[in-house]
C-alpha cells in the first residue's frame, strides 16, 4: 500500500495544519470546527469519515429532529408501549406474552438510480433492523410511489422496484402482505420506495442495541465488507490510489438475499440460547454507525481491531471499511465464556463470523489498523452529538391560492349515462386499477400465517397457531391531500390506516411512519414538514396510538420542484382470533349493504377531480378523529361478534370505488340505491373521511343497526348484495365482466 | 403409531416449518433434517420443501442436490422410500435425476405467486391416493422457475405410463411443456411438483381451502397400513 505515513491519531495531533476534505464528504465549516474543538485536534481520517457520515441528514436527523419531538412529547399514555423511539425498531405488546416489532423505512434514491438493487437492498434493511430487536420477521409491506404510470421512465424504475422487493422479500421467505402503488408526476425522478416489516418474539427476548460489560466481545458476522455503498469515503481513500485498486464502484448496494436468510435464522438460533448481550444491524454508516452506536448505549468504551474486518477487497483503505455499506452484515456483543458457541452456530449457517473488537471500561471508542490508533472519540459524539438545526420555515405563498381553486366547482357529471363512463374512467386509472399484476411478483403464502394480505384493507398474521392471535398492518399515505393542507392531510393519512386496521376487525395500537419531503433547506418544504408533523403528533394522541419509530427522507425533489408532501403512516393493529377477521369481498347474495359514516361534498384531491379533470386544488376531506375511534369500535364489534360478512374502508375514489372492488373480489355484484338527501354523484364519488361500507347478513340486520344506533354512528342503508353487475338504481348498471376488464388490464397493459 | 416424515432444511430453505405444519395437521409426525446429515433417521417419508436453497444460485436446486443428505436420500428413494418435492424440492429431485426433465425461468420472466387451479391426473402415487383421478383442485404455485421442460420422448413417456401426476388448468402460469405441474417416477413413491400443497390445509389461512391436506393424508394412511 501507497499510504505512508498512516494517519492516526498520534500523526494528526503531530500535523494539526494538514488539509481535510470535509467539504467533500457533505460537512459544513461550523460542523467541521465542531469536530475539532469536541477532538481537541484534527480529526484523522478515519475519525472524519465516522463524523461526516454519521451526521449526515440521514443518519443524524439534524434538520427534522426539532420536529420529531413531539412524538416523544405528544406521546399518548398507552400500556402497549415497551419500546420506543430511538432504538432499530419500536416494540409494542400486543398480549398473551407476545411482542411485536414494526417499522418503516425509505430507500428512494438509491431505487431511482438502480431500481432492482435499490428496493431490494430497502428490503434487506428493514428486515436487520427487526433481527437487531431479537424478533422474527414475519412479514413485509412496500407502499411505493412513482412518477406518471405512463412516463418512459416509470416503465423502467417500477418494474425494477418491484423485481427488486420480490427478488429478495421471496427468498428470505417473507409473506408481502400489504402496502401501496400510487402514481403523480410529482414523483417523476424522485419515486418513493418505502419498506415496512414486522417481527414477533415473546417479552423476555426483546434484545437492544448496546455494548455493556468490560470484556465481552463484538462480533462482526455475515457478509464480508466491500466496496459498495462507500460513497464519499472514496474521496479520503483517493490519496492512496494505485493500478491494483476497482477505480468506480457502485454507489448503490447490492443485495445477498440468501446471505440474509443464512443471518436471520443464525441470529434467531444465537438469541435462543441466550448468547446475546447486544446487537446491532449495519446498514446506513455500516460499521462506524455500528460500533459508535453500540458503544454509546453501553456502559463502557470499546476497542476494535479494523485488520479483522473479513474483506472481500483488500484494497480498502480503513476510512472505506468504517463507512461500507456491505449488505447483511451484523455486530453482536457477547460474553466471551459464550463466544466459541456463538461462533459455532454461524459456522452451522455458513456464516463467516470474526471477533474484531472487544467492550472495555473506559468511555471511548478505539480503532486501530497496522498497529496504529487511527480513531479515538467519544462515541456519543458521534451517535448522538450530531447538529441540530431550526431550519427556517414559512407557509408557501402558493398555499391560499391552492386551495381557493376549490374542487367542489369542477363540472360534474349530469346524467346516468356520464355518470357511468366516469365510473369506468376511474376503476381503470392507474391509480385506481388493480395492482394483482404487481402483488403477485410477491410471496403472499410462504410462513403458513398469511390470514389477509393485498387487496385487503390490512394484512394480517396468525402468530399463534392454538389462540388465533394476529397482527394487522396497513399502511397509507396521500400526498395530494398533504399537499393541499399538510396538517389534515397527515391527519387523514393516519385516519385511512387506522380505519382499514379496523376494518379487517383488528384493534389499531401503534404507528410507525415514513416523512417523505422535498429538500429542508426550502422554507415551504420546511413548513410542509413542520405542520405534516404538527398534524400526526396530534392525531396519534387524540387516537390514543403512539408513534413508535420510523423515518425522515429528505431532499426528495428535482431542481425547485418538491414532491408532494408524502407522510407514509402505518398502523399495527391486534386481533384476539384471526377467524373473526372481516375480508373485503362479498360473499354472499342477498347480504345487506350498509353505508357507516357521513357523506358531505368533498371533492379536494380526490380520485375523481385528478382523474376526469387532472385537478388538485381545494381542501382535503375533513377530519374527524372521534368519529373515526367510534366506526372502528363499531367495525371491531361487528366483527368480533359475527355481524358483518365483508366491510371496505372509503377512501380514494370514494363509495363506488370500494363497492367495485367488493364485488369483483367476491365475484359478486351489488344493487345500490342513491340514499335521500345525497345526489349520486356524490354517494359514488366523495371521498369524507371517517366512513366504511359493510355486508351484513339479514339475520344480523337489526343487531348491528340497533348497535350504530346506540353508539350514536350514522347508518344508511345503500343496497344489497346482488346478482353479476353494480347497478346503481336509476342511475346505470355495470356488469361485473366489464368492470373487471377495465379493473384489471390497466397494469398490465403499462408494465407487463 | 403414526408415520414419521421428514422435512430437509437447506440453506435457504423457506417452508420447511410450514410442512412440518402440514404433517402434523395430517396426524403424522414432522422429523426435521438438516441437509448436512449423513443418515435420514429411520423416517418413513422424506419432503423436499420449497424455497431458494443456495440462493437458487447457479440454477434451483444444482447444489443442494450436492448436500451430504442427498446421498441416503437417492439410494433410499431408488429402493422405494416416499420422497415428495414441493418447488425447490421438485428443482431439487430433476437436479438429483429421481425424477426427468428440468426446470427453466418462467416464460414471462416474473415470479408468479397465485392460487392455482390444478387436475389431479394421477391418484395412484404414494402421496395421492387421497384424491381421486380427474379432480379439480386450487393450490397456492409461487416460484420464478417454474417451467417444467423435457424431450418430446420423455414427455410422451411420462404421458403413456401416467406419470403425469397433476396439470394446469385454466392458466399455464409459468410455459410448461404440455401443462404439467407435477410428476412422479415410475414406481410412484417419488413425486414432485410446482405448486405448495402445504399452503392449502387450514381453512383460515393462505388461499383459505384445504386443497392440499390429501398429500399428506395420502402417504400416512399408505404408511400406517403397511
Amino acid at each position: 500500500m501507497s499510504r505512508t505515513p498512516l494517519d492516526t491519531v498520534e500523526h494528526a495531533t503531530a500535523t494539526p495544519d494538514v488539509e481535510l476534505p470535509w467539504a467533500e464528504l457533505g460537512l459544513k465549516k461550523d460542523e467541521y470546527e465542531r469536530v475539532v474543538e469536541i477532538l481537541g485536534r484534527r480529526p484523522t481520517g478515519a475519525e472524519l469519515a465516522m463524523y461526516s457520515v454519521m451526521w449526515s441528514e440521514h443518519c443524524s436527523y439534524k434538520s427534522s429532529k426539532v420536529h420529531l419531538r413531539q412524538f416523544g412529547e405528544k406521546a399518548p399514555q398507552s400500556d402497549a408501549m415497551l419500546v420506543g423511539i430511538g432504538e432499530n425498531a419500536g416494540v409494542v405488546d400486543v398480549g398473551q406474552g407476545y411482542a411485536v416489532t414494526f417499522k418503516v423505512e425509505s430507500h428512494n434514491h438509491p431505487s431511482y438510480v438502480e431500481p432492482y438493487q435499490g428496493a431490494a437492498t430497502g428490503v434487506g434493511g428493514i428486515v436487520r433492523d427487526i433481527i437487531a430487536m431479537g424478533a422474527r420477521p414475519v412479514a413485509v409491506v412496500d407502499p411505493l410511489r412513482f412518477g406518471a404510470a405512463d412516463h418512459p421512465d416509470t416503465k423502467r424504475v417500477l418494474p425494477g422496484v418491484v423485481a427488486g422487493i420480490g427478488g429478495y422479500g421471496n427468498c428470505l421467505g417473507l409473506p408481502n402482505i400489504g402496502g401501496e402503488v400510487v402514481f403523480d408526476a410529482c414523483y417523476q425522478g424522485n419515486p418513493l420506495v418505502n419498506a415496512g416489516a414486522i417481527g414477533v418474539m415473546r417479552h423476555e427476548d426483546i434484545h437492544l442495541a448496546k455494548a455493556s460489560g468490560a470484556g465481552n466481545k463484538v462480533i462482526l458476522y455475515g457478509a464480508r465488507t466491500g466496496g459498495d455503498g462507500i460513497g464519499g469515503a472514496s474521496i479520503l481513500a483517493s490519496e492512496t490510489f494505485d493500478d491494483a485498486k476497482p477505480s468506480k464502484r457502485p454507489a448503490v448496494q447490492v443485495g445477498d438475499p440468501f446471505q440474509e436468510k443464512l443471518l436471520i435464522e443464525c441470529t434467531l438460533e444465537a438469541f435462543a440460547e441466550k448468547l446475546v448481550v447486544g446487537i446491532q444491524d449495519l446498514g446506513a454508516a455500516g460499521l462506524s454507525c455500528a460500533t459508535s452506536e453500540l458503544a454509546s448505549n453501553g456502559s463502557g468504551g470499546m476497542r476494535v481491531t479494523l485488520d479483522d474486518v473479513p474483506l472481500r477487497d483488500s484494497t480498502l483503505s480503513p476510512e472505506e471499511i468504517l463507512m461500507s455499506e456491505s449488505q447483511e452484515r451484523m455486530c453482536a456483543v457477547v460474553e466471551p465464556a459464550k463466544v466459541d458457541r456463538f461462533l459455532e452456530i454461524c459456522d452451522k449457517w455458513d456464516v463467516i463470523a470474526t471477533v474484531i473488537g472487544e467492550v472495555t471500561d473506559g468511555d471511548r471508542l478505539e480503532i486501530y489498523w497496522h498497529g496504529g490508533k487511527i480513531v479515538d472519540v467519544d462515541p456519543r459524539t458521534v451517535a448522538h452529538d450530531g447538529p441540530v438545526y431550526e431550519r427556517p420555515y414559512a407557509r408557501p405563498d402558493w398555499q391560499d391560492a391552492l386551495q381557493a381553486d376549490d374542487a367542489n366547482k369542477l363540472p360534474r357529471p349530469a346524467t346516468g349515462e356520464e355518470l357511468r363512463d366516469q365510473v369506468l374512467k376511474l376503476v381503470s386509472s392507474p391509480n385506481q386499477a388493480s395492482k394483482k399484476w404487481i402483488t403477485s411478483q410477491y410471496d403472499h403464502f410462504v410462513q403458513g400465517n398469511t390470514v389477509l394480505a393485498q387487496p385487503e384493507d390490512s394484512g394480517i398474521i396468525r402468530i399463534d397457531e392454538e389462540t388465533g392471535l394476529g397482527v394487522a398492518i396497513a399502511t397509507d399515505g396521500n400526498g395530494r391531500y398533504t399537499k393541499l393542507d399538510p396538517y389534515h392531510g397527515a391527519q387523514l393519512a393516519l385516519s385511512e390506516a387506522y380505519r382499514n386496521v379496523a376494518t379487517t376487525g383488528a384493534k389499531p395500537l401503534a404507528v410507525s411512519d415514513c416523512l417523505n419531503f422535498g429538500s429542508p433547506e426550502d422554507p415551504a418544504v420546511m413548513w410542509q414538514f413542520a405542520e405534516a408533523i404538527r398534524g400526526l403528533a396530534d392525531a396519534c394522541q387524540q387516537l390514543g396510538t403512539p408513534v413508535t419509530g420510523g423515518n425522515v427522507s429528505l431532499y426528495n425533489q428535482t431542481g425547485e420542484a418538491a414532491i408532494h408532501p408524502t407522510p407514509v403512516v402505518a398502523v399495527l393493529g391486534v386481533i384476539d382470533d384471526v377467524a373473526r377477521r372481516t375480508p373485503v369481498a362479498f360473499r354472499e347474495e342477498g347480504q345487506l349493504l350498509y353505508l357507516l359514516g357521513d357523506t358531505r361534498e368533498e371533492f379536494g384531491g380526490s380520485a375523481w377531480s385528478q382523474v376526469i379533470h387532472d385537478h388538485l386544488g381545494g381542501l382535503p376531506p375533513k377530519v374527524d378523529l372521534e368519529r373515526e375511534r367510534l366506526l372502528a369500535e363499531i367495525l371491531i364489534s361487528a366483527s368480533r361478534d359475527g355481524m358483518i360478512d365483508a366491510a371496505h374502508d372509503l377512501s380514494d375514489g370514494g363509495l363506488i370505488q370500494a363497492v367495485v372492488e367488493s364485488a369483483l373480489l367476491g365475484d359478486k355484484g351489488a344493487r345500490l340505491v342513491v340514499p335521500d338527501g345525497l345526489d349520486a354523484f356524490t354517494f359514488l364519488f366523495s371521498e369524507s373521511a371517517g366512513r366504511a361500507v359493510v355486508a351484513v347478513p339479514r339475520s344480523e340486520e337489526l343487531r348491528f343497526t340497533d348497535m350504530c344506533g346506540a353508539r350514536g354512528l350514522p347508518v344508511t342503508r345503500i343496497g344489497v348484495v346482488d346478482g353479476d353487475t353494480v347497478d346503481v338504481q336509476g342511475e346505470f348498471a355495470l356488469p361485473l365482466t366489464e368492470l373487471r376488464t377495465a379493473h384489471e388490464e390497466t397494469i398490465p397493459a403499462l408494465f407487463a | 403409531m403414526t408415520a414419521r416424515i421428514g422435512v430437509v432444511t437447506f440453506p435457504g430453505s423457506l417452508d420447511d416449518r410450514d410442512t412440518q405444519r402440514a404433517i402434523r395437521l395430517a396426524g403424522a409426525e414432522p422429523v426435521a433434517l438438516w441437509h448436512k446429515d449423513k443418515d435420514l433417521h429411520q423416517v418413513d417419508a422424506v419432503v423436499l420443501c420449497g424455497g431458494f436453497s443456495y440462493g437458487d444460485y447457479l440454477r434451483a436446486g444444482a447444489i443442494a442436490r450436492f448436500s451430504p443428505v442427498m446421498e441416503p436420500l437417492i439410494e433410499q428413494a431408488k429402493a422405494g422410500l416416499p420422497v415428495l418435492g414441493i418447488c425447490n424440492g421438485f428443482q431439487i429431485l430433476t437436479e438429483a435425476h429421481l425424477l426427468p426433465g428440468a426446470m427453466l425461468g418462467n416464460d414471462h420472466l416474473h415470479f408468479i405467486c397465485r392460487d392455482q387451479k390444478l387436475r389431479v391426473e394421477n391418484a395412484d402415487t404414494a402421496w395421492t391416493t387421497d384424491y381421486t383421478a380427474g379432480q379439480e383442485i386450487h393450490i397456492p404455485l409461487k416460484n420464478m422457475d417454474g417451467r417444467y421442460v423435457a424431450d418430446e420422448y420423455t414427455l410422451d413417456k411420462l404421458e403413456a405410463e401416467g406419470r403425469v401426476a397433476f396439470r394446469y388448468l385454466g392458466l399455464n402460469p409459468n410455459g410448461s411443456l404440455r401443462d404439467i405441474a407435477g410428476i412422479s417416477n415410475e414406481a410412484g413413491n417419488v413425486v414432485g411438483l410446482m405448486p405448495h400443497p402445504e399452503h392449502a390445509v387450514e381453512p383460515l389461512i393462505g388461499s383459505g381451502r384445504t386443497d392440499g391436506l390429501p398429500f399428506f393424508t395420502s402417504i400416512l394412511k399408505k404408511l400406517v397400513n403397511a
